[in-house]
């Protein structure tokens, strides 16, 4: 599966895919400590790479296209 | 000596709970002093579960008859071994292994908990008189919030009940919850309920930092500071107070020396909620807001929260980093809950 795809399939959970476009912000409408942190969970876990707090800036995660990049970062 | 605080005692039911054996002999009768022992250890907030190798319909509906199936929650019974059942207990009611005690007069079965599980607390059912005067079983506080915990907990089994029910997304699951988040400073009465919540908070908690009674009572009525404490409720009920945060409010900026909220309401948001308020009254009063932060090995969320929330580093010094809200940072107060304040608080 194409990395986008499963970000939007994880963020669906909690938002209703067609309320999101790959560039709209999604931390604005769930912006709980248990959907945050469970986003940090799935890229860490499922693209098996560690997210640093430097790193946890807002806008490497408020879009699938952002969290997207961020990931195509850090495994190149 | 052993420090630990129980914060959850697991009975046995055959010989430990009542005498007899119920899959033998179906008349069983309650021990004596079991009753006084459960309504007090549920009075100090302490909640119980059951772990018992029985039928499940037939013990719950003897546990009707005597008047005490109301008194446990996620109660294990079936015929898996005990060490599993309170693994399941620990994992529903989220709390650590070693806050866990099981009584039990079976010596196997305490052998076989304590083998699987070292932490947890296990006592001899032929001991249980002497428990009430046990440290171990002595809340430091017992508020209003504690001597309602069975019932918060029981309030939350219905919601998460209604979750799994729930065909939806997460937020149309919030929006139905129908949450009203009061917020107010820190009263005399609330004092004990604020020291018990830095003590038990760790997950949402932005230092670990515990504060005593009179620490927090200083605090409020200091002119330097706001101490917010919060509650939630919903259509289900009450969530009691689950957030407390203080705030140093100098000339120039205010910072957020602590901000907790009560792990059960995790999901709902409301560390954000709280987060954006305190925003909305710093930049009303012309003021930048900064926040502390301690690291600790399990207050990773709290973390992100801040950062999602518009938060940057600025220093870190003797392990306290500083963080600084942008100022083009706008917060958003979800439209499924609604706040409730005083905004004379601040003055």
């Amino acid at each position: 599966m194409e990395i986008k795809e499963k970000i939007r399939k994880f963020v669906a959970n909690f938002i209703k895919t067609e309320e999101f476009g790959d560039d709209d912000n999604i931390l604005l409408s769930t912006v709980n400590s248990l959907f945050a942190m469970q986003l940090i969970i799935f890229i860490e876990n499922e693209f098996d790479i560690e997210v640093d707090n430097d790193e946890l800036d807002l806008n490497n995660f408020n879009s699938v296209n952002a969290i997207a990049d961020y990931i195509a970062f850090k495994t190149k | 000596m052993d420090s630990r605080k129980i914060k959850c005692v697991v009975w046995d039911l055959d010989n430990t709970l009542w005498d007899g054996i119920l899959s033998e002999d179906g008349a069983v009768s309650l021990k004596q002093n079991v009753v006084g022992i459960i309504k007090e250890l549920d009075r100090r907030g302490i909640l119980q579960s059951i772990c018992s190798k029985n039928d499940y319909t037939l013990a719950m509906n003897k546990l009707r008859e005597f008047g005490l199936d109301d008194m446990f929650i996620y109660p294990q019974i079936s015929w898996e071994p005990k060490s599993k059942g309170i693994k399941e207990i620990r994992d529903d009611i989220n709390i650590a292994m070693d806050s866990i005690a099981f009584i039990d007069d079976d010596e196997f079965e305490r052998k076989e908990v304590n083998f699987s599980v070292p932490e947890v607390l296990c006592v001899d059912a032929a001991d249980i008189d002497g428990i009430l005067e046990n440290d171990a079983f002595i809340p430091k506080y017992i508020t209003n919030d504690s001597k309602n915990r069975r019932l918060l907990y029981q309030t939350d089994i219905k919601r998460n009940k209604a979750k799994d029910e729930f065909k939806g997304t997460e937020v149309d699951f919030l929006k139905m919850l129908d949450m009203k988040f009061i917020i107010d400073k820190v009263h005399e009465d609330d004092l004990a309920r604020a020291e018990e919540l830095t003590v038990r908070t760790h997950q949402l908690n932005s230092t670990g930092i515990t504060f005593s009674y009179d620490e927090l009572k200083k605090l409020s009525e200091d002119p330097g500071y706001v101490l917010l404490i919060a509650e939630l409720k919903d259509v289900f009920g009450d969530y009691g107070k689950i957030g407390l945060s203080l705030i140093e409010k100098g000339k120039d900026r205010w910072t957020i020396k602590m901000l907790l909220m009560s792990c059960r309401v995790m999901s709902r948001g409301v560390g954000a909620i709280l987060i954006n308020y305190i925003s909305k009254m710093a930049k009303k009063n012309n003021v930048d807001l900064y926040a502390e932060f301690i690291h600790t090995d399990v207050n990773r969320s709290m973390y992100v929260t801040y950062k999602f929330n518009g938060f940057k580093k600025v220093s870190l010094e003797n392990d306290i980093e500083s963080l600084k809200q942008s100022d083009d940072f706008v917060g958003v107060i979800p439209d499924y809950v609604k706040l409730i304040d005083d905004e004379s608080i601040w003055n």
